[in-house]
Parts: structure tokens; C-alpha cells; sequence
């Protein structure tokens, strides 16, 4: 349970006790934000006092009488905002002069109070504004996190760069300090090598601008009702010319037009960046096999996409690091597969954005399958 | 120094692929493994080497310590360079400069990546001594 510091600067000693009191063993549920408080009240009598309990105690809320012996309660409202004092004010105001609740407000007070005021009615107060901070707070962490997350993004990206950077360099040094002899035909591996590192790094920063773009929000959604039958066959045309050299086979299962209210391009985005894993991580002369499913029952729609390969294969320690940004799969049969690590990381984006779900099913040796399933609640 | 024989580690053929020659070129013999397990292989087919180079981050992020520590735990003389990026990067600061710091990396040094040849050539010699 959190504890929230009241100060109360009232010059009638009654008030501050009638305040005290109902506050004392008042508990706020915030069930929302999973959070419960309760209340500790410290009193002043001038707003002289007041203002040194603001510094010395660094009280959450304070409920301010407008009306003071000394200093007004506008002073110490002018107070607080010139020394930027963190604190969320109520004003306590005389019934029916809401001019000098709109004045107060206008100055920075968050809410008012009108005086003669029920217990209820003060706690209902209390409650808005002990809602208010817990919401600042919450917002406050969450933004810091994110700054975190940000970094760590960073760190592993430069990373990321780092390593292709200083093969690349290796390679022209190699070719400088003249190691393998001056036959210029000696380096063709070291220049196929930097080469091909090169386009690792061009494809890494193209799927993290996909990727960034995408967890902004600010990439442009055109949603539609597509054909996403037509969107497969698309990307198994382009997944057809992938890798020649390789001689794997994808097909398509027959099967009639799926309508889906999608954007076509991450649908497509999607099913390439699966694709072109089942081609990289098949074996010679293996074969995709992607399927595409709809099932109507009489509450919900629901699309399949599975992508199935005759590739090598992952063991379940494998499978459980799949979808995290820069994980790749290191081992024997995968060291001579260029990848960004952000394939899947931007797969699972794209299928969150659809309250889709993707499971994958896999066995060493035999081959992987990806499957995708988007449900849509039958619309009333 | 020549024919002496160096396990060189790493998971990232690149570096092997411009290390070796290098290394051919200046009169060494070099095992490659490319990568923790490999070099475990190396270890258990018991093939003669005389001093190791290993990458830190290879198969998991800590392979090449626990790589290091099987090493000497084999033969705690075949002297063994660490090398790795992270620290650069990440502002992670370790070292194997001091007995303290070698009480827990399995080192004998530390290179970072990128590795300019003529400093690792340095410390080969210093080490194969």
C-alpha cells in the first residue's frame, strides 16, 4: 500500500481536525492501476507555515483555504508555481464563489473544494486527485522504461553494425597488407565475403526502420478487405525466386479467395519475411508449403496462415528464443546463413497489430512449421 | 616461435577467414573451430595445440569464458587470449591485465575487436615465450 501526504493549511483549527479525521482511515482502491493507498495529514494554521511544511515535508496534495489570516491562499498558490513546488492543489473555497474557484484554478490550483463540504464530498476529491498522481506516476515509469528499452535497442544495434563493420574492414586490410600475395584473383572470397556483409548490414537497417516504424504507429495503415488468398500467392511467386542456387520448391495449397480486413502490404510483409526463413533454412532441393484457412462459426472468423518447411529444424531451447529482436539461432548448420535477427521480431509485431496469435511446431532435422491464426469476433 | 600451433575460436568465419593466413603467413599452424562446441571437440579429439584465441560472444553471450575456464582446466600453461567487442561497446569494463582480474576471467590477455594484428602478434610472442 502506498502512503499519500495531505497538508492542510486552514486557519480554523475545527476544519483541520474534521479533515484529519475523515482522512485517517480512509483506503483508496485503484483497482485498474492495481494500487491501493491511504492517506497521512500533516496541519498548518497560516499559509506562512504552510509554505515552509511545502519545502520541509514535500506533501503529494494539498488542501488550501482560500481565505487566511496572513498570506492568501492565492499567495501561497503563487508560491507553489513560482518555486515549482511539485505538489496537486485543491482550493477550499467559501459555497458560491466560484469566481474564486475559476481564479485559483486558472492559477494552478487542480480542483476546488467548496466550503461547507460533507466527508463524502471531500474523499470523492481526494479520490480524483489521489487518481490523478497515481496515473502521473505510473505514466512517469513507464516513460522511463521505455527510455531504457530505447538504449538497450541502441546498444544492440550498434552492436549489430559493429560486427560487419570490422569484417568488412579486415578484409581491405587483408587486401592492403597484401596477405594472400598481389594476384588480385587470390582475394575474390575476401571481396565476395565483404560483400555479402554489406548486404547484411543494408537489409539489417531497412528491417529496423520496418521495425521502428511499425512500433510507432506511425506507418500508414491501409486497411481494406483483401484477398489475402491473392496475397499468399504473391509472395510464394517472389518466394519462387529467392534462392535459385538452392532448388527449393514453394507452393501454395488450392483453395478459394479469403476475405480479410487487412492492411495487403503487412499481410504480405509478413508471409515474405516467413517465406524467405523457410527457403534460407531448408536444406537443397527442399520445399515450402504454405497454407492459408478460414473458419466461420457463429461467433467468430477465423483465418490460418501456416508456413511449413523441410529444413533443418530447431530443438525447443531454440524455439523459445525465437521471437526476440537479434535472436538468431547459432549453430553448426546455421552459421552460413546471413540474417538481420529482426525477421520474426517484425512477424510478431505485424500478427500483434491483429490480435493474432503465432505458434511455431518444430523437430531437428525434419523441418519447422509457422502457423498464424487471426480471429475476428462475427460483428452483430 | 615457428610451427607452433594456435586454436583459434571464434563463430564468425570472417575473422577466422582473415586471422589464418595471417597467421600461416608469419610461420604458425592453425586449428580452426568456429564456435564453443567445436572447440570442445578440438579438446576432447585431444588435437595438439599450443596456445588458444577465443571469441567471448559466440553460441551464448558468456561462450568464450566458459571456453577459457575448460581450457586451463586442461592444461592450466597453454596460455589463452580473450578477445571481444563487448567491452567497447557496452561499457562493460573487464580485463585479464592483473593476477586479481585472472583469478576470474581464465585469460592470460584481452584484446578487443577489432584486433589490429601487429599488437595480437605482440602478445603471441609474449605468451609463447
Amino acid at each position: 500500500m502506498d502512503r499519500l501526504k495531505v497538508l492542510v493549511i486552514d486557519d480554523e483549527p475545527g476544519i483541520r481536525m474534521a479533515i484529519n479525521r475523515s482522512l485517517q482511515n480512509y483506503v483508496m482502491q485503484l483497482p485498474d492501476l492495481g494500487s491501493t493507498f491511504a492517506f497521512d495529514v500533516i496541519e498548518a494554521g497560516t499559509g506562512e507555515e504552510g509554505l515552509e511544511c511545502l519545502m520541509s515535508q514535500k506533501p503529494d496534495i494539498l488542501l488550501l483555504d482560500y481565505k487566511l489570516p496572513g498570506i492568501s491562499g492565492l499567495d501561497v498558490l503563487k508560491s507553489i508555481v513560482d518555486n515549482k513546488i511539485d505538489v496537486l492543489t485543491i482550493m477550499i473555497t467559501a459555497y458560491a464563489s466560484l469566481d474564486t474557484a475559476i481564479l485559483a484554478t486558472k492559477r494552478g490550483a487542480y480542483d476546488f473544494l467548496a466550503k461547507p463540504f460533507t466527508p463524502t464530498e471531500l474523499k470523492s476529491a481526494l479520490y480524483k486527485a489521489g487518481k490523478h498522481l497515481m496515473i502521473q506516476r505510473e505514466a512517469a515509469k513507464l516513460a522511463a522504461e521505455r527510455k531504457q528499452v530505447r538504449f538497450e535497442l541502441l546498444s544492440v544495434v550498434a552492436h549489430e553494425l559493429k560486427a560487419p563493420t570490422s569484417a568488412i574492414e579486415g578484409y581491405l586490410m587483408m587486401m592492403r597488407d597484401r596477405v594472400l600475395g598481389d594476384d588480385l584473383s587470390k582475394y575474390d572470397h575476401s571481396i565476395e565475403r565483404a560483400t555479402i556483409r554489406l548486404h547484411g548490414m543494408r537489409k539489417l537497417i531497412s528491417d529496423l526502420l520496418d521495425l521502428t516504424r511499425i512500433e510507432s504507429g506511425r506507418k500508414q495503415r491501409n486497411l481494406d478487405s483483401y484477398d489475402v488468398m491473392a496475397i499468399a500467392a504473391r509472395a510464394v511467386e517472389s518466394g519462387n525466386e529467392l534462392a535459385p542456387d538452392k532448388n527449393v520448391t514453394v507452393k501454395l495449397a488450392d483453395g478459394d479467395p479469403i476475405f480479410m480486413t487487412c492492411d495487403a502490404n503487412e499481410i504480405e510483409l509478413i508471409l515474405n519475411n516467413l517465406i524467405s526463413n523457410a527457403i534460407k533454412y531448408n536444406k537443397d532441393n527442399g520445399q515450402v508449403f504454405v497454407e492459408l484457412h478460414e473458419f466461420k462459426s457463429s461467433d467468430a472468423h477465423t483465418i490460418t496462415m501456416a508456413v511449413r518447411d523441410t529444413g533443418i529444424g530447431m530443438t525447443e531451447k531454440e524455439q523459445e528464443r525465437l521471437f526476440g529482436e537479434f535472436s538468431r539461432i547459432k549453430n553448426e548448420k546455421t552459421r552460413q546463413i546471413e540474417g538481420s535477427g529482426l525477421g520474426l521480431a517484425i512477424v510478431k509485431k505485424l500478427v500483434d497489430q491483429y490480435y493474432g496469435v503465432i505458434t511455431v511446431n518444430s523437430v531437428p532435422d525434419e523441418g519447422t512449421t509457422f502457423t498464424i491464426t487471426f480471429k475476428f469476433p462475427t460483428s452483430f | 616461435m615457428q610451427g607452433k600451433t594456435i586454436l583459434l575460436v571464434d563463430d564468425d568465419h570472417d575473422f577466422l577467414d582473415q586471422l589464418e593466413p595471417r597467421l600461416l603467413a608469419d610461420g604458425f599452424q592453425v586449428v580452426r573451430a568456429e564456435g564453443q562446441e567445436a572447440a570442445e571437440q578440438v579438446l576432447l579429439a585431444g588435437t595438439h595445440f599450443d596456445m588458444a584465441i577465443v571469441d567471448l560472444m559466440m553460441e551464448y553471450s558468456d561462450s568464450g569464458f566458459v571456453l577459457c575456464h575448460r581450457l586451463k582446466k586442461a592444461d592450466t600453461n597453454k596460455p589463452v587470449i580473450l578477445v571481444t567487442g563487448v567491452t567497447a561497446e557496452t561499457g562493460l569494463e573487464f580485463d585479464a591485465a592483473t593476477s586479481e582480474e585472472r583469478r576470474w576471467v581464465k585469460a592470460d590477455a584481452m584484446l578487443a575487436k577489432p584486433i589490429r594484428y601487429e599488437q595480437l602478434k605482440r602478445e603471441i610472442s609474449r605468451l609463447l615465450a
